[in-house]
């Protein structure tokens, strides 16, 4: 039974109808799990108000886009996201340019300082966002940065560099260095190889550390529910807050929002989804 | 690395420090100035109220002094401190246990021939899909007590309604329940690409020797899958630890703080009523403590356990 493909399951006994049946059955209610809340999301973002603060259970109730047109021409909606796309969009440029350049050298180079350098690459992964956030935020209030986009941004950073860099440096260690090697009989600099030669073919690990930053800036709640204020100013996370507040349930609105948010996230995400996995442990267990 | 490289580039310091710069400068600024900031103001009595800070044009002289460890022992004294702290690792304990045993499970399952196997496989990672704050928002909305789905099901089949969020130890099984159905689709992925690494052949040649299914799981498929499973535990202890978004979102820490875990409540003590930065910092940095003792408790642990098992 433990066959782990269809040439070897020939092999092996066939399952019988049982274990069949017992296994479709696992992985349907498991998927039904999976699926439900998200399913329940796009289906809430299509009923009117009265249908979301009423009790009974419907799938349907008078489907209407009023919630979606409310949410992207009534609220600040599409300035959050385009805050959020700005400050995600900045930090995932910014991020990968040094983190590739980083991953790079230690890689590539035994200098003074690449042990040091590495320690604190792996140490700064595991730093709570409590240790950081006050002495942050005074940092950057000092700099005029609170409740700025960059500063969010550079708040970003600290988070997705230090990841994205070992995660390259694990690609980058994948990359012959006879490539490197190649390059320098040809005249060309350590930087004109890497420019050059290593980073067209890196594209891939590029790719996946790209979206990893992305998606720290994206998704992330504490930086940006502390640093930002004021409407204008807010990205998605702390933006949505305002819909469902301590005083205020606006579920439809909610709803179309995360549904606007998700999709093309979550599309992005279902094709990347595989190497970023890759990337993540083997970024640890080299470690 | 490769003798080549060691040869002619071991002189290149200067290239290397120049490529690494962006990193130790954005670490330096950003990571390390905070730290030691963070190390100082944990040792004063530092508030929002006296710190010092430009308004204007007029600046106002910072008025807190130093005191020594008291803040730490305030936080060894407190008895919310210890409550949380047992809290903070049930919850860990509970969600990456959870996370793996049932990510075990279904990467299991996912492994073997079986029909729609693409389609479950897209499934079961969709909750992953979704950024974290939208989901919980989701799960808010699902656990409502009036309009949620979870009781709109118990109310069709004519029982009543549960307080999900509203009843201390309710709100800790939500919070949990959460995470897990956050957090599982990762490491189904990782445990999957773990399986599917594991050569067919152990397993053809432990049939021929007669060995149950449970024995080829204990003998074969754990311990080669130990350097995968390794990583999940560890990146997964350490993620669930500074798990913020879905307790801060989902309750609120609430009710009555039944659900605040360390890092939540740090962010909480720094960030509502009169800032309190120096008890901010020392929290953090308490915490920061734990985790390295806990990776490096791990990491002890594993390469001991790698030696008896050769």
């Amino acid at each position: 039974m433990s066959t782990r493909d269809g040439k070897k399951l020939r092999e092996g006994k066939k399952r019988s109808v049982v274990a069949s049946v017992g296994l479709h059955a696992a992985l349907l209610t498991a998927s039904a799990i999976s699926l439900i809340p998200l399913a329940w999301l796009a289906l809430t973002s299509f009923k009117p108000k009265g249908a979301w603060i009423s009790s009974d259970v419907r799938f349907f109730d008078q489907p209407t886009l009023d919630n979606y047109r409310y949410v992207l021409t009534e609220t600040s909606f599409p300035r959050w996201l385009l805050n959020s796309v700005l400050v995600a969009g900045m930090t995932m440029v910014i991020g990968v340019l040094i983190a590739a350049s980083t991953g790079y050298a230690i890689s590539r180079f035994r200098f003074a300082g690449l042990r040091t350098i590495l320690w604190l690459l792996l140490v700064t992964q595991m730093f709570p966002v409590a240790v950081l956030i006050v002495p942050l935020y005074n940092l950057l209030g000092r700099l005029g940065l609170i409740n700025q986009y960059p500063g969010l941004v550079v708040a970003y950073l600290t988070v997705a560099v230090p990841f994205s860099a070992w995660m390259m440096k694990g690609y980058f260690d994948t990359i012959p260095t006879e490539i490197d090697q190649a390059g320098q009989i040809d005249g060309l600099t350590p930087f004109g190889a890497f420019f050059r030669l290593i980073l067209p073919l890196a594209k891939p690990g590029l790719a996946v550390a790209a979206f990893y930053s992305f998606i720290t800036a994206w998704g992330e709640v504490a930086y940006a529910t502390a640093f930002m204020t004021g409407d204008d100013h807010y990205t998605l996370a702390p933006g949505l807050q305002q819909f469902v507040s301590q005083t205020r349930a606006e579920w439809g609105w909610l709803t179309a929002a995360a549904v606007l948010i998700t999709i093309p996230a979550g599309a992005v995400f279902l094709a990347v989804q595989r190497h970023l996995v890759t990337g993540l442990t083997a970024g640890a267990s080299k470690s | 690395m490769r003798p080549f490289t060691r040869k002619r580039w071991t002189s290149a310091h200067w290239y290397a420090w120049t490529m690494v710069a962006p990193v130790a400068i954005v670490m330096g600024v950003l990571v390390g100035y905070p730290l030691v900031r963070g190390v100082y103001l944990s040792l004063t009595d530092a508030n929002e109220a006296n710190v010092g800070r430009t308004i204007g044009m007029n600046e106002i002289p910072a008025t807190y002094s130093f005191v020594g460890l008291d803040n730490y022992l305030q936080i060894m004294q407190d008895d919310t401190f210890w409550l949380r702290l047992g809290w903070t690792a049930l919850w860990t304990l509970a969600c990456v246990f959870l996370h793996v045993s049932i990510g075990l499970g279904l990467a299991m399952l996912l492994n073997r021939r079986v029909r729609f196997r693409g389609v479950y496989r897209m499934l079961l990672v969709l909750p992953w899909a979704a950024p974290a704050f939208v989901s919980t928002f989701i799960w808010r909305y699902l656990l409502n007590h009036d309009f949620g789905l979870a009781n709109g099901m118990l109310r069709a089949a004519g029982l009543p309604a549960v307080n999900w969020l509203d009843d201390p130890t309710m709100a800790k099984i939500s919070v949990i329940t959460v995470n897990v159905w956050l957090g599982v689709a990762f490491n189904m992925v990782a445990l999957l690409g773990g399986l599917q690494s594991i050569p067919g052949e152990l397993y053809e040649a432990s049939r021929v020797d007669g060995a149950s299914a449970w024995q080829q799981f204990r003998n074969i498929t754990l311990p080669m899958l130990r350097p995968v499973s390794q990583t999940v535990i560890l990146i997964g202890t350490i993620w669930t630890f500074n798990q913020f978004p879905v307790i801060f979102l989902l309750t609120r820490g609430g009710p009555d703080s039944a659900t605040e875990i360390l890092v939540t409540a740090a962010y909480r003590d720094a960030f509502t009523g009169i800032r309190d930065y120096s008890g901010a910092a020392a929290n953090g940095l308490v915490i920061l403590a734990l985790l390295v003792i806990m990776a490096w408790a791990y990491r002890r642990s594993l390469r001991k356990h790698g030696e008896v098992w050769g």
